[in-house]
């Protein structure tokens, strides 16, 4: 049942936002990674969920903010069941570390995606990098960090509108970070940062095998 | 066109000659499911003819989008394109309403657009999202939806039904896509634009383009025209055709882009096979009813 909803709520997702991977820095694959991408719409973890190959989703975590995913029973059933994601509780107001969910996973081997800007930027900016990403890539060394440039998003669903326009959506995967012992945190977030950015720009795809010359 | 295949396959070794012969092949597969899609379509009924003529406008209108630069306050132009301007064009053609179809785009979606545009504020490359908008609604709706209105057309002396005609257009087009690849493959010498297109050669333009006529003017007997006349009104599908590719490959080369899509087994998407119907698709269509008077 709650594959047969991701299925579906997946296949949505395509034909809406055609969802596209774009594997330019590194090859999909069965090693633990961080994914970390730029935020700009509602729909930015369904298409870099739709994007990944099926085989990697369940064990590939989106990192969701408690304050929006778990307000209502529906919106936590997708976030949750449907796309295996994890909340986390940004408020600051809980007791415990809200890393703790997202690290008891990585513990476990599996993968994560997080988005460091914390909230939806806005027109093409990227903002500045919350220090969870820095966090957990210095508990979990061994696990690859990979930048990814969403691009469309933005334009499917805006931040403050509700209607859809079906735009094609891109993830563009990097090449993967490494991590630099002399770094302090600022100046790796920065680092994180700038590679996102430079993802952005339209690099596009390399020539297919077969020309398809007009 | 099978013949021509296996004919091709044996004969070449080389790798690049093989990638060619697989590139030929995969077009020829490609034309031939639109030819049968529409064929099938065609035996439906007008209305199934129309909402798959709606769905390529939608997808090829969506590749268009997807890589021309749109900000958010376009977000409404844009929704309103996609699910009002699209099905609305489609259905003044179900309902033969040709003044208000040959209008609709460029008139009142022409003027409102901007307008909503205007409204949402944002002032930053307004001109230019404008006219990239207005262009793709024009290039995959406006034009593309000339194809399927030859079926509203009133032909007084054409005894057959309308669709052939349909079938006829889309059957030349295909014959000149691959024609003008195979001439340009085996004669091509002088490049029409290098910048542009880097196959286009005089030689395939040329070459395929006169088998297309040829063909088309065999074919006179499925139309309402004598040979003489199928013959001209297949020469300007091929020239269409191939101004239609022409153009949407300068567009390309501007947006830095190889293909529209990927929806085409890796070999370009929707709107990479659909630009040559529509620029030869709005001809045809006034040539044919400016040839029969109602």
């Amino acid at each position: 049942m709650k594959s047969a909803l991701r299925f579906g709520l997946l296949g949505v997702v395509r034909l809406l936002a055609g969802a596209h991977a774009d594997w330019q820095g590194c090859a999909p694959g069965p090693r633990q990674r961080i994914y970390y991408a730029n935020h700009t719409s509602h729909f930015d973890t369904l298409v870099i969920v739709a994007a990944l190959p099926a085989e990697l989703r369940a064990e590939t975590h989106p990192v969701a903010a408690l304050d929006y995913w778990g307000v209502s029973a529906l919106r936590r059933f997708i976030a949750v069941q449907c796309l295996n994601g994890v909340l986390i509780d940004r408020s600051g107001q809980s007791s415990t570390d809200p890393l703790q969910p997202p690290a008891e996973l990585l513990a476990r081997g599996h993968s994560l995606i997080l988005f460091p800007e914390g909230t939806r930027g806005a027109d093409g900016d990227i903002g500045r990098f919350r220090s969870g990403l820095y966090n957990l890539a210095q508990r979990f060394p061994q696990a690859e960090l990979v930048p990814v440039y969403l691009d469309n998003p933005r334009r499917v669903m805006p931040k403050g509108s509700f209607l859809i326009v079906p735009l094609i959506c891109t993830a563009r995967f990097g090449a993967p970070l490494t991590l630099d012992p002399s770094e302090d945190r600022e100046q790796f977030l920065a680092r994180a940062r700038n590679v996102l950015l430079a993802l952005a720009d339209p690099q596009r795809s390399p020539e297919p095998a077969v020309p398809t010359a007009a | 066109m099978h013949g021509d295949r296996i004919v091709l396959a044996r004969h070449v070794s080389a790798p690049a000659a093989r990638d060619t012969v697989a590139n030929l092949n995969a077009r020829i597969r490609s034309w031939w499911g639109i030819v049968f899609v529409f064929g099938a379509a065609l035996l439906f009924g007008r209305v199934v003819t129309l909402v798959l003529f709606a769905i390529l406008s939608f997808l090829s209108f969506r590749e268009f989008m997807s890589l021309t630069p749109t900000r958010a306050g376009d977000h409404r132009s844009l929704f309103l394109s996609f699910f009002v301007v699209i099905p609305t064009q489609y259905w003044l053609i179900g309902i033969d309403w040709y003044g208000l179809f040959s209008i609709f785009i460029p008139v009142y979606v022409f003027l409102l657009l901007p307008a909503l545009s205007a409204m949402a504020g944002d002032t930053r490359d307004f001109l230019a999202r404008n006219a990239k908008l207005q262009w793709g609604l024009m290039l995959t709706v406006f034009a593309i939806s000339h194809a399927s209105a030859l079926l509203l057309l009133d032909l007084s002396r054409y005894r057959l039904p309308n669709a052939l005609l349909l079938l006829y257009l889309m059957i030349v087009m295909q014959i000149s896509d691959v024609f003008q690849y195979v001439f340009g493959k085996l004669f091509g010498r002088t490049r029409l634009s290098p910048a542009i297109s880097p196959s286009k050669t005089v030689e395939g333009l040329v070459g395929g383009g006169l088998i297309a006529v040829l063909i088309g003017a065999a074919l006179s007997g499925i139309t309402p025209f004598p040979p003489l006349q199928a013959a001209g009104m297949s020469a300007v599908i091929v020239i269409g055709g191939f101004f239609g590719g022409f153009v949407l490959s300068a567009i390309k080369r501007d947006l830095g882009v190889k293909d529209w899509g990927r929806m085409i087994e890796g070999h370009g998407g929707i709107l990479d096979r659909m630009d040559s119907v529509s620029f030869a698709s709005p001809l045809f269509f006034h040539l044919t009813r400016y040839y029969f008077p109602s």
